[in-house]
């Protein structure tokens, strides 16, 4: 084999390689893409039911509600204009809390409820998820050094 | 004072490395040996004067010296010892310190360990790193200092996020950035190549043992990380590919490519302008990887500050770094001369195919992990990529990888043999028979994936088995004579061997994840929980109080038909400081199986949610890692890296005999 062609041989086996993971890609795409919602959005836009999206917001006061199993809560996200209340089953991170910024990943069911896959509060304190400042900025709710406190 | 002096010694750790990055590049154009041989003296002088920043910085934590800023925001008082340490290196600044700081290991050396290097090519070398160096500490001087004063010093500190509070994550950013920053001494190599125009089998000799090192400890960083996240975040999820953790995995991906095709630049001298590009990009990523994520870019719970000054001094590093290198090898890689041709079919095809996929794989993930920032960037939708992405296009690439790996060795350099290869391999057919057979039994309609996960774990297991077995003739020839191979063999071989039983270990400690049981209840003291055959009695629930935290704290008597097999303690422990709970799992290991309990909220009727697990095979996943650590290490410590054994061949000469 020469080594134009062992060259040649290369390129196509590289090519070949992209085309197969860009078609991978595309395929995940179509479907694997969480789209991220502030409760305001969700109550101004039409949000497709059933599909996987994340809300970001702070945790409303006294909306905690623990079922009596030990894993089912249900708690509302708020972004100071509007509020979505969510269920979950499962393990919640340390720092969820009422007043807390976090984002949940989940589906919206008929019932304009949405029913979480996961609830993320992040490692620290201080620090906010940032679609989550970026959502209470859009209501006007957010006021610099709150996410300090 | 100590801290004035650590800012001293970053300043004129600067001036050197400026010094270095110019003068002995200039020596070796000149071929003025004097000037060449700066680059030495300067490289210890780095290390020295970083060193020297460094215990300071360290000094000021131990001693609680809150007049720093960096001490005040991120330590306090009543820490235990060794968290007051590795404190130093848990935040921006600090961190930054511990990145030239290990900059400056490798520079040393390459320095010291380089005396069988030609005066040019280590001058060269040393130049590059240099400028990295350079750029890492105008950076930290700039915009990161941490030796900045407080007037008048508060009182006490702010404390460090109890979350790093955990020997598991103290030690991750270490071990992690020995990678990333290891990974600098391949790409100085490969810049000095590309000025030189020459790469031959000895400088892939060079090249391999650091990047073996880089690989080493980025492996074991990435398990230490992945294993911190197991027991800590309490359910027991070992990889959530966030950004972070994507941001480590993209340089182990190509770094894992840059180890093999190094070896065919090293047996038969083809591939070359691929592996310099490949080291180019190890270390790109590597710098993207410590950049983004720290900048706060990403959205991520590991980026520190949003400082805009940080972040366009980021930026314009990385595209000074990344653009020049990648230039320097547009104009230069085309005068490399290619080596050796071989067959598709061959031992060089498959590490051909070992690349592409990793390269690949590697690229999928950038693209999932940077494409909610080009989305926000370029006025997109908000929106985040999750599992499903990875898991359609990481896994599928990572399938004929695997496959591969068990035949690739098994064939011959040039030109070999696929089907012979197969042949030999048929125990490993007949090992994945069975694990599919006994796993579809099992199974019965669960998790079809899983089954054949497993099966690929054994095929790559028999796969480096039957290799190995090859090698020392094991069975074919007397006992006596398989032992004078196994000690012939180079370690090289060996290590091989063992990386890849390792690849394997991991892969069935992550399918096997599937068949794992979980109960989440809320148990009373003297009730039982069940899970897998084990009975779990919560005894009681104490508080008890830490160095700075108090705790709830379970005692739990695990059972197994009748007999106790463990007490264990799942805590919630609470530090007032920063008003923040974090929890403590108790783990049960026996190396097959893990039991994993967490202590969730009290209910305030004397209830407790305890969270139990059981999980199959998990273990494996971090033995895996470390049996390819170690594989890495044994082929580091082979023979024929050690000095003096790597010799040029002049130039023009022709090249035989190189390999063993």
């Amino acid at each position: 084999m020469t080594r134009k062609r062992r060259r040649l041989l290369a390129v196509l086996a590289g090519m070949g390689m992209l085309a197969i993971a860009a078609v991978l890609v595309l395929n995940a795409f179509s479907d694997s893409l969480v789209f991220f919602y502030s409760p305001s959005d969700l109550k101004a836009r039409a949000v497709p039911q059933g599909r996987m999206l994340r809300i970001g917001g702070l945790v409303e006061e006294a909306s905690v509600k623990r079922g009596g199993d030990g894993k089912t809560v249900t708690f509302r996200i708020t972004d100071g204009s509007a509020a979505v209340p969510v269920t979950y089953s499962g393990a919640l991170p340390d720092l969820f809390r009422e007043g807390q910024g976090v984002v949940v990943e989940g589906r919206l069911d008929g019932a304009g409820e949405v029913r979480a896959a996961s609830v993320l509060a992040k490692h620290d304190e201080r620090y906010m998820p940032r679609e989550v400042v970026d959502a209470l900025k859009k209501s006007g709710r957010w006021q610099e050094g709150a996410a300090a406190k | 004072m100590i801290a004035e002096l650590g800012h001293f010694a970053l300043i004129l750790a600067l001036l050197l490395a400026l010094l270095q990055a110019t003068v002995p590049l200039l020596g070796a154009a000149r071929r003025d040996l004097g000037w060449m041989a700066l680059s030495r003296r300067t490289a210890l002088g780095q290390l020295v004067l970083v060193s020297f920043a460094f215990a300071a910085l360290i000094h000021a934590y131990v001693t609680s010296d809150f007049s720093v800023a960096n001490v005040f925001e991120n330590s306090h008082s009543a820490k235990p010892l060794l968290y007051k340490v590795t404190g130093a290196w848990g935040n921006h600044e600090g961190s930054m310190v511990l990145w030239v700081f290990i900059l400056a290991l490798c520079g040393a050396a390459v320095a010291g360990f380089g005396g069988n290097l030609p005066a040019e090519l280590r001058a060269r070398v040393l130049a590059v790193q240099g400028m990295i160096g350079s750029g890492f500490l105008l950076f930290i001087l700039l915009t990161s200092d941490p030796f900045q004063r407080l007037m008048p010093a508060p009182f006490d500190g702010r404390g460090l996020n109890p979350v790093l509070q955990d020997p598991g994550l103290a030690f991750h950013p270490p071990f992690l950035y020995l990678g990333y920053v290891g990974f600098s001494v391949a790409f100085s190599f490969a810049v000095a190549a590309l000025i030189e125009g020459r790469v031959d089998a000895a400088w892939a000799r060079w090249v391999r043992p650091w990047t073996l090192a880089a690989w080493c400890a980025l492996t074991i960083g990435i398990a230490m990380g992945s294993w911190w996240a197991y027991y800590t975040l309490g359910w027991g999820g070992w990889w959530f590919w966030d950004p972070v953790e994507n941001a480590s995995l993209m340089p182990w991906l190509v770094g894992t490519a840059l180890l093999h095709s190094a070896i065919v630049v090293e047996k038969r001298e083809a591939l070359k302008t691929w592996t310099v590009l490949l080291a180019i990009l190890t270390f790109s990523l590597s710098l993207i990887g410590t950049f983004l994520v720290r900048s706060g870019v990403l959205t991520s719970v590991h980026a520190f500050a949003v400082d805009p000054a940080r972040g366009t001094f980021i930026l314009l590093l990385l595209f000074v770094v990344i653009g020049g290198s990648l230039s320097l090898y547009a104009v230069r890689a085309p005068r490399l001369r290619g080596g050796g041709l071989f067959a598709p079919i061959s031992r060089e095809g498959a590490l051909v195919l070992n690349n592409l996929l990793l390269t690949t794989a590697a690229a999928t993930v950038f693209l999932g992990t940077l494409y909610p920032l080009f989305s926000e960037e370029l006025g997109g939708p908000k929106l985040s990529v999750g599992f499903p992405f990875f898991d359609r296009t990481f896994a599928p690439l990572m399938v004929p990888l695997l496959m591969a790996v068990a035949v690739g060795p098994l064939l011959a350099w040039k030109r070999g043999d696929l089907l012979g290869a197969l042949q030999r391999l048929w125990l490993a057919f007949a090992a994945v028979a069975v694990v599919i057979l006994f796993g579809v039994y099992l199974a019965r309609g669960g998790p079809v994936l899983a089954v054949f996960g497993l099966a690929l774990a054994a095929w790559v297991f028999m796969g480096a088995v039957l290799e190995w077995m090859e090698r020392v003739k094991l069975g074919r020839a007397p006992m006596s004579e398989s032992w004078r191979r196994a000690r012939h063999l180079p370690r090289a071989a060996h290590g091989m061997t063992l990386a890849h039983l390792g690849l394997a270990v991991t892969l069935a400690g992550i399918a096997a994840s599937a068949w794992q049981e979980e109960r989440i209840e809320i148990v009373h003291p003297g009730q039982d929980l069940a899970i897998a055959g084990y009975t779990l009695h919560l005894d009681e629930v104490a508080q008890v109080a830490g160095a700075n935290f108090t705790a709830d704290r379970a005692r739990i008597t695990v059972t197994k038909a009748g007999k106790t097999i463990a007490e264990m303690h799942p805590e919630k422990r609470f530090f007032p400081l920063q008003q923040m709970p974090t929890s403590v799992t108790a783990i049960h290991s026996n190396l097959l199986a893990d039991l994993y309990v967490a202590l969730g909220d009290s209910d305030g009727a004397g209830g407790w949610t305890i969270r139990a697990y059981w999980k199959p095979l998990v273990p494996w996943i971090w033995m895996g890692a470390v049996f390819m650590a170690l594989g890495g290490l044994l082929s580091l410590s082979d023979r024929r890296w050690r000095i003096g054994i790597a010799v040029r061949v002049p130039r023009g000469a022709r090249v035989a005999g190189v390999g063993d």
